[in-house]
């Protein structure tokens, strides 16, 4: 198993911030489009982290329209470019998937402010 | 139709050029010294046994420690298995006779005939200063196109990525199980009334055969037996660690023996 754990760490990227559920996040990703590769910002609510290590993912929502777009960025993946934290937030749980059932002015998260 | 004896690691992924992710396994594979070669000539068909790991000496028994010096190894390998020749591949002239080995070749003057297998002399040195400790110590990496004969080591620098291979192991031991987990069967409704969700249901028709057709899958052993996947992708190997990653799946529990051939 330590091989396993070896060969993993190797592929880990130490460039990503620690993300937590509440923040909202801005990611590019890297996209690939005929031949050309260009960055595409996404930006949104980090609802949710899942997984350990290399399988680590974070998933991002956002209200895009009026309609709610989640999307699932494997942390140590090469298509994202860079992630960076706009604002923390204050929530009390760890997995913010009642979100999804509230809009508007319910569905803000108060900021966390460092004291 | 070379090969190597490896250890199955584990599963992990690897991340591709365009971000995508790789389920792969992880076997450890080689070095594998050539112990014996097995010649038309002699025996009638073309193999070379190879070995893979290390006994301890205390485990070693004479005749087996006796068997490995012949290819000038100083211990007996865990595993030994033959592996059949592709007419691709050439033995060298005189197959039988052991590379020298990596002591007694440092301190003695080189063989002639090591020279003439376009090996290079130098930085072979270079690695047997700091792989003598290790527990095998290589005296000569094989090139599969130079001629095979007693005493090499395959590495897995046989293989390159975008090959594919095949790979035996033994399956995970399953015991006892239902038809429904080994045959696949769908079994009936868990619900609805229904008394028995797992049973085979008929099992062919009454009176006329008056006896169960030879063949019909039924319940019982699972698993622990040797498999033979074929053309599995090699994703990346590592020469330093002597790992190859295989995409997928491969046989077995890790830690278990597999065997790596190639197509």
């Amino acid at each position: 198993m330590n091989v396993i754990r070896e060969i993993e760490k190797e592929q880990m990227r130490d460039d990503i911030p620690d993300v937590e559920p509440g923040d909202t996040v801005r990611v590019l990703v890297r996209v690939r489009e005929g031949g050309r590769e260009r960055l595409q910002p996404f930006e949104g609510v980090c609802i949710a982290r899942k997984g350990g290590g290399i399988r680590e993912t974070m998933t991002v929502r956002k209200v895009s329209g009026g309609v709610g777009v989640e999307r699932i960025f494997p942390l140590h993946s090469p298509t994202v470019a860079e992630m960076k934290i706009i604002r923390k937030g204050k929530v009390r749980r760890a997995k913010l998937y009642y979100l999804r059932s509230l809009r508007g002015k319910k569905a803000r998260i108060k900021e966390k402010r460092p004291s | 139709m070379l090969g190597l004896i490896g250890k199955k690691i584990g599963m992990t992924q690897l991340f591709d050029e365009t971000g995508a992710i790789i389920p792969v396994t992880a076997i450890q594979a080689g070095p594998c010294p050539i112990v014996q070669v097995r010649t038309e000539e002699r025996d009638g068909y073309r193999a070379v046994q190879l070995g893979f790991g290390a006994k301890k000496p205390r485990r070693s028994g004479k005749p087996e420690t006796g068997h490995a010096a012949k290819a000038s190894l100083d211990y007996v390998p865990a595993m030994l298995r033959e592996f059949p020749l592709g007419d691709d591949d050439s033995l060298a002239d005189d197959p039988h006779s052991p590379v020298p080995a990596a002591v007694s070749e440092a301190s003695a003057p080189v063989d002639d005939d090591e020279a003439g297998e376009g090996e290079e002399g130098g930085s072979d040195a270079a690695a047997e200063a700091d792989a003598t400790v290790g527990e095998a110590a290589s005296p000569e990496i094989a090139d599969p196109r130079a001629g095979l004969r007693v005493g090499q080591v395959l590495t897995v620098s046989i293989f390159e990525p975008g090959e594919r291979i095949r790979v035996t192991g033994d399956t995970k031991g399953r015991g006892f199980q239902g038809v429904v987990k080994r045959h696949r069967f769908a079994g009936f409704p868990k619900s609805h009334g229904h008394p028995f969700s797992r049973v085979p249901g008929s099992i062919g028709s009454g009176t006329d055969p008056s006896r169960v057709i030879k063949g019909r899958k039924m319940a019982g052993r699972m698993g622990g037996k040797r498999r033979t996947l074929r053309n599995l992708d090699v994703v990346k190997i590592d020469p330093e660690r002597n790992l190859i990653f295989v995409r997928g799946s491969v046989p077995g529990a890790p830690n278990g023996w597999v065997f790596i051939r190639k197509q």
